[in-house]
């Protein structure tokens, strides 16, 4: 059993639907964990995503890539129904993780959320104590029992995130008194501390330097051994670098999804070419 | 009259300055704005100031100096008789003199001396008056020459009109502090002059508030005693109920409106909330002492409890409703400028909305929760209406709610209503609760702004 799957078959909230991840299923990675198909996405009567179907795939990293405005975020903003938010907003089609319909009307998005997590464009530290940024996913789960727990699952959390290093010292002051590189760290400390299955990032970097770019970058890399992570990027570079699959969107529609290495040097539409070359967008 | 005809002649002639500076820095660089160092408007502004500032400084000098130079060369020209009169009698012709200068009726018939000097008044007010217009005007002319000579091309007349702007806006904010000052200097004198005649250790500690002082010499109860403490006792009970109702339920709405109401039902509720703090105290003063007031003591009868007729809870309850929307508009505010990434990095985590108001949104605008209390709170204490109507005028000392109690203003209100001498211990009483409530709500602001500012370290 991976590490996360022990700590899910403890708590109350999150446990119900879902599947523990055996060992087996970790020792051939690319099994579907998410699946989408024919989804439309409208804000009012404007659609932003036209029948898009896609895979993707379990313990892997997959990058959104496409111009800006064309639906990026509003795609992924469906696979936790993060849209939910949104009055306007309206999803049409089937999204399934691990085979069960997130928009069934039995599926309680609260839980799905706890289940897929989501590290924002500008970090969003809450305006608490570093330790208790952490402790608060689990803490509102019931995944916290006594202090040593929540200890432990901070400091866990906080080492994953590759940040414990830096705070272990300082755990009672505020997360917005760490530096943007560290509070984006610590975002995906918190995303990790209530165990998710997948965990998506919506340009995690765009509002960090190259340095701390590169370790965010470094934590995807270890990251994806135990969590499914789909990230939306505008830099072609960071997307070669840390992905194994990309999907291109345009306009709306998702043009073209497959392997990195293929999608980057030899894409199958002229589109996906023109923007990779930076002919438009 | 005059005067304001003088003050809009000076500004008519600064606009005069002002277009003039224009013109001429534009000619100066032969009509080629970009030749100019400031814009062309900076140069009609550097004259108009120089016109119009010292001039004005004169005349208000001018105008504050005047009365005293006018009196005393009255005072000179009056005949010995009436010069050696002690300065009480001397003061009554002066006004006698002042109030026929215009051809009023005053009090008396004028005998001849009065007579004369008014005639001498009249003059010399019309002397000094267009003496102080000549005056004016030379300094304008003399100010706009100044400024005139300055214009060039390479003149930074930005910089020197925004020096001045800034001065003057210096001065605004002293004479903003000036007066703070001021109203606290006769507050502290004032005060000063009732402990002459009461021990602030009597004042402070008194249990007893009964500032009635003798009509004739040797009535029963003439010394008065004044003791503050029912009287403050009373303003923090009706406070504490008044925020009693006004917290829970302004917080509360101001949650439900920034959180969970439609853009529909916001729209008009948050207005009609509103409308809440427009209606006129005396309005809630007679729906205390009218409808509420006997409805407690229907209430307290049906209990068995003895009430007031006039009753705390009464006055207390209604203050309450009464400073609702200044928690709810105020905290719904704040809790809307918690900026939305927040709340969805919670709802991302999978808290439900109600776990992400009370976990995230109302610990960041705490701040602002604790400010519009503290403001909800110093309206209550210095509100009066309500309680002269609803809550009584008589000072006791008590903890029971169903009681009449009284307040700090009202107290200050019934101590000065009527004919009253200025220098009796019973007005004077008024100055010293007027300065205790000011150091009083003085701290809690001081509180007020250590708490706030300690949460905003905590979640900046
Ligand atoms: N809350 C909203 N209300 C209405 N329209 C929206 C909303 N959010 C996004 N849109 C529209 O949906 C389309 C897709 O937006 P989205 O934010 O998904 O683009 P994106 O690919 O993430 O772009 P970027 O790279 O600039 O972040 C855009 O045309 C946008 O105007
Ligand atoms: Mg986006």
């Amino acid at each position: 059993m991976s590490e996360n799957a022990i700590l899910r078959a403890g708590p109350s909230r999150v446990v119900a639907p879902v599947p523990i991840v055996s060992a087996a299923a970790q020792t051939q990675p690319h099994r579907v964990n998410i699946a989408a198909s024919h989804v439309d996405v409208f804000y009012a009567a404007k659609q932003a995503i036209v029948d898009v179907s896609i895979d993707i795939g379990e313990h892997q990293v997959t990058a959104f890539i496409g111009p800006s405005g064309c639906g990026k975020s509003t795609f992924l903003r469906c696979l936790n129904r993060m849209n939910d938010t949104i009055p306007i907003c309206r999803v049409t089609g089937r999204i399934a993780i691990d085979g069960e319909d997130i928009y069934d009307p039995g599926m309680d998005p609260v839980q799905l959320r706890a289940r897929v997590g989501m590290v924002f464009q500008k970090p969003n530290p809450f305006p608490k104590a570093i330790y208790e940024n952490v402790a608060y996913g689990p803490r509102i789960h019931g995944m916290i029992g006594n202090r040593a727990e929540a200890d432990e699952i901070v400091e866990r959390s906080l080492r994953a995130a590759a940040l414990w290093d830096e705070v272990k010292d300082r755990l009672d002051e505020p997360g917005t008194s760490l530096s943007g590189g560290q509070q984006q760290r610590l975002c995906i400390a918190r995303a990790i501390a209530v165990s998710p299955e997948v965990i998506l990032m919506d340009e995690p970097c765009s509002a960090l330097d190259p340095i701390a770019t590169a370790r965010i970058e470094e934590l995807i890399d270890e990251l994806r051994q135990n969590y499914t992570i789909i990230i939306v990027t505008h830099s072609m570079q960071q997307a070669a670098r840390v992905s194994q699959r990309t999907a291109f969107f345009h306009l709306g529609v998702l043009v073209e999804a497959g392997d990195t290495e293929t999608i980057f040097t030899n894409p199958r539409d002229g589109r996906t070419q023109d923007y990779i070359t930076g002919r438009f967008g | 009259m005059s005067n304001t005809l003088l003050i809009a002649g000076l500004l008519l002639l600064m606009t005069m300055a002002y277009v003039h500076g224009r013109r001429r820095a534009l000619s100066s660089a032969a009509g080629r704005r970009v030749a100019l160092h400031s814009l062309p408007s900076y140069h009609g502004l550097y004259i108009a100031l120089w016109c119009g500032l010292p001039a004005l400084a004169l005349a208000i000098l001018w105008l504050v100096l005047e009365p005293s130079i006018v009196r005393w060369m009255v005072v000179a020209s009056l005949p010995e008789a009436q010069r050696s009169l002690p300065s009480g009698e001397l003061g009554l012709l002066l006004n006698d003199v002042r109030n026929l200068a215009p051809g009023n009726v005053a009090g008396r018939q004028p005998d001849a001396a009065t007579a004369a000097a008014v005639e001498t008044y009249r003059t010399l007010k019309s002397i000094v008056f267009w003496a102080m217009v000549a005056a004016v005007t030379a300094v304008a002319a003399f100010g706009f020459e100044v400024g005139r000579r300055a214009i060039a091309p390479a003149f930074r007349a930005r910089q020197r009109v925004e020096r001045t702007i800034l001065w003057l806006l210096v001065a605004a904010s002293t004479i903003a502090v000036l007066t703070t000052i001021g109203i606290v200097l006769s507050l502290v004198f004032e005060s000063a002059r009732f402990f002459d005649k009461v021990s602030p250790f009597e004042f402070l500690f008194g249990l007893e508030w009964s500032p009635q002082t003798a009509l004739r010499e040797g009535q029963v109860g003439s010394s008065g005693t004044f003791g503050a403490v029912p009287v403050f006792a009373g303003t923090l009970m009706i406070t504490i109920i008044a925020m009693t109702v006004a917290v829970p339920v302004g917080l509360m709405s101001a949650i439900y409106l920034a959180e969970y109401a439609s853009p529909r039902v916001r729209a008009w509720a948050k207005p009609l909330l509103e409308v809440l703090a427009g209606i006129p105290t005396v309005v809630y003063g007679f729906f205390a002492a009218l409808t509420m007031a006997p409805a407690i003591r229907e209430l307290g009868t049906f209990l068995g409890i003895e009430v007031a007729s006039e009753s705390a809870l009464a006055a207390g309850i209604v203050m309450g409703v009464m400073i609702i929307p200044f928690v709810s508009s105020l905290s719904d505010d704040v809790i809307n400028a918690v900026p939305q990434t927040l709340r969805d990095g919670s709802l991302a985590l999978g808290a439900t909305h109600s776990e992400t108001v009370i976990r995230v949104v109302l610990p960041a605008a705490l701040p602002g929760i604790v400010g519009s209390v503290l403001l909800a709170v110093s309206r209550a204490i210095g509100e009066t209406m309500i309680v002269v109507m609803a809550a009584g005028l008589s000072a006791r000392l008590t903890a029971n709610p169903f009681d009449a109690v009284t307040t700090v203003t009202v107290q200050i209100v019934s101590l000065l209503v009527g004919d009253q001498e200025f220098d009796s211990a019973k007005t004077l009483a008024a100055f010293a609760l007027g300065l205790l409530l000011f150091v009083i709500t003085l701290g809690l602001n001081v509180v007020a702004l250590t708490v706030v500012r300690k949460y905003r370290e905590m979640y900046d």
